[in-house]
Order: structure tokens, then sequence, then C-alpha cells
């Protein structure tokens, strides 16, 4: 019948769905395959052989280590920045009531609609009027612009579904500010926290424009590879830091996504 | 003896809008108190000017002769049953009802203890390890009840507490309420919109609209004698009768009361009053009769005990009732 759920799809969209998927991975796949390859200089394909030597030689190049480390150092400060504002700023926008409120929540979340450049540029006008030096923590500003609309965004679905009587219900109870919000409001809003600065993590661990504009002699790790790829000479180290790049950001966004599937469960039950 | 609470001269605004305005309210300590009025009448702003969440504008408040405005509500010997229950949905019920200890550094053998205690006292003994996801409406509200409880609070303010409850939970759980207060000797603060509920439960009585306190009093009082024709015709629906009625009746008065339930149709003797009207509306309601009666322009509602005749619509009729049922209004 041709209404029963279980009839296979038409033979065209099957293709269409397999090379759509095929276009998508295939060039990911290829990434991961030169990784391996003797041939240094050029992307010859198929390979000319296969080799693990570019693991060793990548792990002793010590501009990849700096790389690696201003990303996750600026990546952890910038999340850090963001959960502490992004949740205020969420707790501000949901639970009260004042003059302004939805003008801030738009404007909270316009960075990430403005196209990086835009941001960039701003950034980099507004350091130089103000004779900020660019360094390691005009990199972290940048990045903060950003990760705290995910980190809001995320913190602000959360907060509407933690009734408000539950918080005066502690206070009435016999627990001050802190405690509320260490026994109630923090496990309420954990996970969607946690996903949040996943997410924020992964976004600024790959970010390149934003960070163009306001780094200043230092490159951070996606930085660092767009040099990489103009120079001919050991070109697969270029490959092995790409994986190790997707593997550390694929992983946080998965457990992202999985903390905050079931999140409809979590707050708001006892209602 | 100190009052549990008082208010001198008590105002909270919202901006233009008067939510309570110069109340003056004393409970007393150990009393069973209700506050009754419509929805936006002022009553929760005032359980919530108790509780701690609303400063008064204007006023002073006192629990148990301290002074409460200024004071957090986490500072105060008082405690509230949410109108939603307020459970904490990540704690067990256990933890709920002890999570009060717990914020006052009570260890932890001795709060499981006053917990399933607490739990034991509004008959829910062995649910500590549940959710509150998992009780039904009528368990949430003992859990919230025994959350309450466990402080030990001076006062314990409910809001619309049987609001969320099907009748026959709710009846079972007026008569425990108060069975409950009894034994606890707590002053009880509830506030509630349904007369039923606050005939039957409180001791005394404040009717609540437009942000002031339009009666207080005894049931009895309130039932039967009301003072304002805002309260006759919330408490129940008493009759108002105007003061040209009155005067036909040989009472002079701005308007006067009558409880539908008071008057009888057909016979009369000397010492009552009687008055000529015709049947307009009759309606089975089970155990009365409600019969719609035009007294010359003026219109009479008569409970009538289902066992006695009930007349035709259009039938001539004579209602009777004694001097003493009629209540005389200061206000038209």
């Amino acid at each position: 019948m041709r209404s029963d759920r279980s009839t296979s799809a038409p033979l065209g969209l099957k293709i269409a769905a397999i090379g759509g998927l095929a276009f998508l991975h295939i060039p990911i796949l290829l990434i991961f395959l030169y990784a391996f390859t003797t041939e240094e200089k050029s992307y010859q394909f198929p390979p000319p052989g296969l080799t693990l030597q570019w693991f060793t030689v990548t792990w002793n190049r010590p501009d990849v280590w700096a790389a690696l480390i201003l990303s996750v150092k600026v990546a952890t400060i910038a999340t850090a920045i963001a959960l502490v504002l992004g949740t205020l700023c969420a707790a501000a926008v949901s639970q009260t009531r004042f003059f302004g409120r939805e003008t801030i929540s738009l404007l909270v979340i316009l960075p990430i609609a403005l196209p990086g450049i835009i941001t960039g540029i701003a950034l980099r006008s507004a350091f130089s009027m103000a004779d900020i030096p660019f360094s390691f923590w005009t990199i972290v500003l940048g990045h903060a612009t950003f990760c705290i609309v995910v980190v809001y965004n995320n913190a602000v679905a959360r907060f509407r579904r933690v009734s408000g009587s539950l918080i005066e219900a502690s206070m009435d109870l016999g627990a001050d500010g802190f405690q509320t919000f260490r026994h109630i409001i923090l496990p309420n809003i954990g996970t969607a926290l946690l996903a949040g600065g996943m997410l924020a993590f992964a976004l600024s661990f790959d970010e390149v424009i934003v960070t163009t504009f306001t780094g200043g002699q230092q490159s951070t790790l996606p930085i660092w590879m767009l040099e990489e790829l103009i120079r001919p000479r050991q070109r697969p180290v270029t490959n092995v830091v790409a994986m190790v790049v997707m593997l550390v950001t694929f992983l946080p966004i998965l457990a992202a996504y999985y903390l905050t599937r079931d999140g409809d469960q979590i707050a708001g039950a006892g209602k | 003896m100190t009052a549990a609470v008082l208010f001198e001269n008590v105002s909270r605004h919202f901006g233009a809008v008067k939510a309570v305005d110069a109340v003056d309210l004393e409970i007393a300590a150990g009393e069973f108190f209700a506050m009754l009025g419509p929805s936006g009448s002022g009553k929760t702003t005032c359980l919530r000017l108790m509780a701690g969440f609303e400063q008064p504008t204007h006023g002073h408040i006192e629990i148990f002769g301290e002074t409460a405005e200024g004071v957090p509500p986490y500072r105060r010997s008082v405690n509230t049953v949410f109108q939603d229950y307020a459970l904490f949905p990540h704690l067990s019920i256990l933890d709920n009802v002890a999570y009060g200890l717990m914020v006052k550094g009570i260890g932890k053998e001795d709060r499981r203890k006053a917990a399933e205690d607490a739990l034991a006292m509004v008959k829910l003994p062995g649910y500590g390890q549940r959710r509150p996801g998992q009780l039904s409406g009528g368990q949430r509200q003992r859990v919230a009840l025994a959350r309450a409880l466990v402080n030990k609070p001076k006062v314990l303010l409910l809001d619309e507490p049987l609001g969320a409850l099907d009748l026959k939970l709710r009846e079972q759980m007026q008569e425990e309420l108060k069975s409950l207060q009894k034994s606890l000797g707590i002053t009880f603060v509830f506030v509630t919109h349904d007369q039923g509920e606050a005939l039957s439960m409180a001791d005394r009585i404040a009717v609540f609209n437009d942000g002031k306190i339009q009666q207080l009093g005894t049931p009895e009082d309130i039932y039967k004698r009301p003072q304002t024709r805002f309260v006759a015709d919330f408490v129940g629906s008493s009759n108002v009768l105007s003061s040209a009625t009155c005067a036909k009746l040989g009472v002079a008065a701005k308007a006067a009361s009558l409880r539908p339930e008071a008057i009888a149709i057909g016979t009369s003797w000397a010492e009552q009053l009687s008055l000529p009207g015709t049947v307009t509306a009759r309606s089975f309601l089970g155990a009365t009769n409600r019969i719609s009666i035009d007294c010359s322009g003026e219109k009479i509602i008569v409970a009538s005990p289902a066992a006695m005749p009930v007349p035709d619509i259009g039938a001539a009729v004579q209602l009777a009732f004694s001097r003493n049922d009629l209540h005389l209004m200061e206000e038209a």
C-alpha cells in the first residue's frame, strides 16, 4: 500500500540521500586518509603509501603544541566567562520583569546572528580606539562574545521551566540566596549549563575569523592550520592536527546533544 | 497575649494598583484564620506580606511581637504551603521534607528522622525515596504540608491549599487540616476563594475585596450577619432587600440581608414578617428547591426544603420569615 509507513522510499530519493551524505562526509574522510600518506608535498590520489610517522613528527613540533595550548586556554577562559555572564543574564531575563527586557534578550543573542567578520572588525576597531594592545586577552574577549550567547540560550530555556515558586519555597524554608542557588537553581539548570559550556568550548576551539581580527602575534590552532596549508612541507602534519581538532570538538557537541535531549523531564516535573 | 500576626494600616501598592490598602488585622495565636475573597482582592498579597515575599508600601507588620518588615523570608519563623506545592523536582520526597533542616545545618541522621516523622504525620510513611513526579496531587499536597511543618513554624501559611484537589479529596483534607491544626496548636492562616471551605474550617474569617477587609468575624457572623452587600453576595447568596422593601415590612434601614433558607413560602403567623410575591422561576437542586420570587420589582431567592410543596410559576405566594433573620446593613 502506498500509505503504508514501512514502504521503502523511491530509489531516486535513496540515491539523493546517499549522495548528499557522501558529499558532506567523504571530504572529511579524505582528511583522515591523508594523515597517513607517505607523500608530504602534494595531495595525490591514491596516496603512494601509508605511514604513522606524521603522528611522531606532529608530537615533536613545538609550534603545534604552542597553538594547541593557546587554543585550549582561550576556549577554557572564554567558556568560563560565558558561563558566569550567560547564566546571570539568563536569570535576569527569565526571572524578573523590567523595562527593556526583550531588547536586552535580543542584544545578547545578536552576536551569533552577525557574520563573524563584522564582529571581528568591530572588536578590532574598538580595541584600537581604546588603545588595548592585541594579546591573549583580546582573543578571549572576542570569543566570549559568542560563547555567552550559547550559554545564555541554553540557560534561559531551562530557567523558564524552573517555576519561580521553587525559589520562593527554598527561601521560605530558610535558605538564603547562596543556599538557594547551590541546592535548587544549580541542580535544575546544571545540565543546561554543561551543554552550553561544551558548545561554547567547541565554538571557541575552531574559531578563525574573530581570532584573525583580535589576535596579536600568537596563533590558535585553527589559525596555525590555515598558515600551515600554504607551506608545502610536512603537509600531513596539518591533517593529523585536523583529526585531533575534530575529535576534541565533536565529542563535547555529541555529549551536549545527549544532555539536553531529555531536558524536558528534568525541571518542572513537580508541577 | 501577643498576636500571632499583626497588621497596622498595611498597604502594598504596585504602581497605581492598591493590592492591599490600609489593612488592620490581628490574628490570635493558635487560631485557624481564613482570608476569603475573589481573585485580585488582596488576600494572597496579604499572605505574601506575612511570608516576606512582599514588603509593605506603608504600615507595620508584627509576627509574634517581632517587627516583620525588612526581614527576608528565610529569617521568619513562618512557613508556606504553596498553591502549586513547589516541591523540588530533583530531590526525593525525604530530601524535600528535610530541606529546611538541611539548610539550617542539622545533622543528616536527625533530619532524616524528623522528616520521616513529618511524613508519618501526614499519613505518607515510607514514601521518602520517591520523587515528586511519582506522587498524585493529593500526596504532593501532604508532602508540601510535611515540608513546612517539619520546621516547626509559629505560623503556617496556606495559599489555596485545596484548590487543585477534587471534591472528595478536598472534603477529606479539610477535616485533616482542621484536626492537624488542633493537635499541633500552630496558627494556620489560609487563603481561599471558596466560601464553603472558609466557613467549614476557619475559626475566624476576613472577607477581602479591592484590597480591603470587608468584614472580619466568625463563620456564623459572616454567614448570618453580612455587613455589606459584597459580603452578603460573596458568602453564600443572601438576598439584599432595598430600603423601600424594608419600609414595607415596617423596618427602617438602608438595606437588609435575608438568607434564602430563612424564608418559608405560604403559612405565616403573627410574630413573623411577610411579603407578597409572584413565582418567576424554580429549579431543583437536590436537597432544596431554589425558587425565584418577584416582590413588586425586588427579586428574592428562596431555598425551600425538597420535601415542601413547590408552587407553580406565576402563582401568587406569601413569603414569611422571622425578624431575627433580617439583618440590617449600614450601606445600601
